[in-house]
């Protein structure tokens, strides 16, 4: 054996240990509940019924499925724009400052990494009714009457959009600023001394080569959106996704299909459903978004 | 010398070995709830005093992941002999192959009317055959707040004993602001709590109603009684008297600790939840009666008998004697002392029907109905939404009742159509 060979066979073997991992940890269930979605297993029962297309064609026809469907997409339709342009507009605000840079930086941050049970609940609190919901108090000292939030069927899915943002920024907010430094000084210097203004330097420097950056949080935070299931479980009456089942995102129906009525097939068509959608929508992403930027 | 040592060790083990193939072991699991934890353990020292040849093993689990842990166990063959599960779950664990129906020689009609009230029998029968059977019963009842009864010129000792007196009190007792913003409910609002329960087994009835077919197949309570004027009297509760609304300070639990509520409905696993909430007084009646009728909802958990436990016929015959153990009066008494858990043995209740605390919900067993839930997280949907429906949506009560039994009978029909 000769000592290329040798070295690749040392990759491999390394490399064998992660990729036993994945396919046992990552794989393994991922095919297990393709084959489940054909099924009518319902999680106690040792038997696991092979019916074919069945759970496919019923799920279309179940009103709540659809619901969900349509929320999830109006998660990542309202959320992820407005986390990529807030936390873009914060990250440009924040480059311009060199004091307290890292204190700001912190304090966008925290939301990211505090439990999400516990954002979820304190955002759940401040949406309350008055006397005792922060946000409707406030509206009460500037005149506006007070709004139901969570209780309203129209109003229930932006506030929880609006408290995913929130969570989300502190994230967005540090990738972008790491994007911004990787700008190289000299184009904003030499369009200066073209005389371009700010506005044009924004839209004809900057944004184009944060383009790699965008594209990425566009699709991690689809990704998020998609997959939002904490803050409806906790913000919404005994994790209902209601009222009316107006807040329910896919990955809630999935979880109560297999873990409150035991119907684990549905469960797992509803999760291949979602895999698809998700896959879908990063190559639509990826497709349109992605462009190559070069000075 | 040697040699007699290790013929004496052979002995000894050889010796133990005999004893332990002479006594049958059988697992009970139930979730994880410390005095539940605590009180079983006592019964068993108990029940393995009186059966020396019987070992039971105890393992408990957090309530959160109860059917996962319940469905693993099963192929990998560690699941139990003898099991506690929640009644509105036998359907499934009886369709699914995992629970066997009590022997009838040991527990006949005779003896499960006898022993246990008749609501009992009712939620742990399937196709005519008995599954499994309860320690304890829990039931419904009226907290109410005696400060705020006090505050707002009402007797502290005197809460309202029919429909009529507990909307004339809702209205006194709730507080608005300059707004009209509810700042003190005087009655909780909560489908999602208790609140469907109380619409489904207790209003229907007392408005001239029928919840379902005697068989649990067909939803009634929009053909019989009063129909929809159960969801137009509980929804004009929120929308007309303004006396509380779901999700008031988040839900009616917290209300009412809070002393934010005056009176609500609920269960009696809360007393202790209560008894811990330091200057809260508060009292227990039972529920108010409408035109005579009284009526009240039941649930229990029971423990019934798994596959598992009829391989062996000493298994069965064991855990056959351990649930009886279980349900007799010594044990109920045991567990209402550590649990506060209701007795489900009509006799013994009777014991406590003047406890101030444990009155209440005993004396609402006598008529209580224990729902047959096929699927009880989508029933208490169906009327979560129907509430809604006419609260949120300005849907008139005829129209959010109609669609509440259709969707229910779905959720039925699916299931029955699942076992046929």
């Amino acid at each position: 054996m000769r000592l290329r060979q040798k070295k690749i066979l040392t990759a491999y073997v390394f490399l064998s240990v992660p990729l036993l991992f994945f396919i046992v940890v990552r794989f393994y269930p991922m095919v297990y509940s393709f084959w489940l979605s054909f099924t009518d297993w319902d999680l106690i029962s040792p038997k696991k019924n092979f019916i074919g297309l069945l759970n496919y064609i019923n799920i279309f026809k179940d009103e709540v499925f659809m619901k969900a469907i349509v929320n999830t997409l109006k998660y990542v339709v309202f959320g992820v724009p407005a986390v990529i342009i807030v936390s873009l507009y914060l990250s440009l605000v924040l480059n311009r400052i060199k004091k307290f840079q890292g204190f700001y930086r912190l304090l966008y941050v925290m939301p990211y990494i505090t439990p999400l049970v516990a954002v979820s609940w304190v955002w759940k609190w401040m949406y309350q009714q008055p006397p005792i919901g922060f946000i409707n108090n406030l509206l009460t000292i500037f005149g506006i009457d007070s709004q139901p939030f969570l209780m309203s069927t129209s109003q229930a899915l932006p506030s929880i959009v609006v408290t995913t943002v929130w969570v989300n920024l502190g994230y967005c907010v540090i990738i972008f600023l790491a994007g911004l430094q990787t700008i190289p000084q000299e184009y904003i210097e030499a369009a200066k001394i073209d005389g371009a203004n700010r506005r044009q330097i924004l839209w004809r420097i900057t944004i184009p080569l944060l383009n790699p950056i965008i594209v990425f949080l566009a699709i991690t935070q689809s990704i998020t959106f998609l997959r939002i299931f904490t803050q409806v479980y906790n913000m919404t009456d005994q994790g209902s996704g209601g009222p009316l089942n107006s807040t329910k995102p896919l990955v809630l129906y999935i979880y109560q299909k297999a873990f409150m009525s035991f119907d684990m097939g549905t469960a797992a068509t509803a999760t291949v459903i979602l895999f698809g959608i998700i896959m879908v929508i990063t190559l639509v992403q990826m497709l349109i978004l992605n462009k190559n930027i070069e000075y | 010398m040697k040699r007699f040592f290790v013929l004496l060790v052979l002995l000894g083990v050889l010796l133990t070995s005999f004893t332990f193939a002479a006594k049958t072991k059988i697992t009970y699991w139930q979730y994880f709830y410390e005095t539940k934890k605590i009180t079983i353990d006592q019964l068993i020292k108990e029940f393995e005093k009186q059966n020396p040849d019987i070992e039971v093993e105890h393992v408990t689990f957090p309530y959160a992941n109860y059917n996962q842990k319940v469905a693993s166990s099963i192929p990998a063959g560690v699941g139990p002999d003898v099991i506690n599960l929640y009644y509105g779950w036998i359907p499934k664990y009886v369709t699914s192959g995992y629970l066997i129906p009590l022997p009838e020689e040991d527990f006949s009609k005779e003896y499960l009317q006898s022993q246990f009230f008749s609501f009992v029998s009712k939620g742990i029968e399937f196709n005519g055959k008995y599954y499994a059977l309860p320690i304890a019963v829990r039931s419904l009842a009226l907290f109410w707040n005696k400060k705020l009864f006090e505050q707002a010129g009402l007797d502290p000792e005197k809460p309202p004993t029919t429909l009529q007196e507990l909307v004339e009190y809702a209205k006194r007792l709730t507080v608005y602001d300059k707004k009209g913003n509810i700042v003190q409910e005087g009655l909780t609002m909560q489908p999602s709590g208790q609140g469907h329960h109380w619409i489904r087994e207790v209003l229907v009835r007392q408005f001239g109603g029928v919840p379902y077919t005697s068989d649990s197949r067909t939803v009634l309570y929009d053909k019989t009684g009063a129909g929809s004027d159960v969801l137009k009297f509980y929804t004009d509760l929120i929308t007309v008297d303004k006396v509380g609304y779901p999700g008031f300070m988040n839900d009616d639990v917290t209300a009412f600790k809070a002393q934010k509520a005056a009176m609500t409905i609920d269960g009696s696993f809360r007393i202790g939840t209560l008894n811990k909430i330091k200057g809260l007084e508060w009292g227990v009646a039972e529920l108010p009666s409408y035109m005579g009728v009284k009526s009240n909802f039941a649930s229990f958990w029971a423990n019934g008998i798994t596959t598992n436990a009829t391989q062996d016929p000493k298994k069965l015959e064991a855990a056959v004697k351990f649930i009886k153990f279980l349900s007799s009066p010594e044990s109920m008494k045991l567990w209402l002392k550590n649990v506060g858990e209701l007795p489900a043995n009509p006799e013994l209740a009777k014991e406590y029907y003047d406890d101030p605390v444990y009155g209440a919900f005993l004396r609402g067993l006598e008529y209580a109905h224990a729902t047959f839930f096929v699927d009880e997280s989508a029933q208490r949907q169906v009327m979560m939404d129907a509430v809604d429906k006419v609260v949120l949506k300005g849907i008139s009560p005829e129209v959010a009742w109609r669609e509440a039994a259709e969707e229910e009978q779905k959720v039925l029909d699916n299931f029955w159509s699942s076992i046929q």
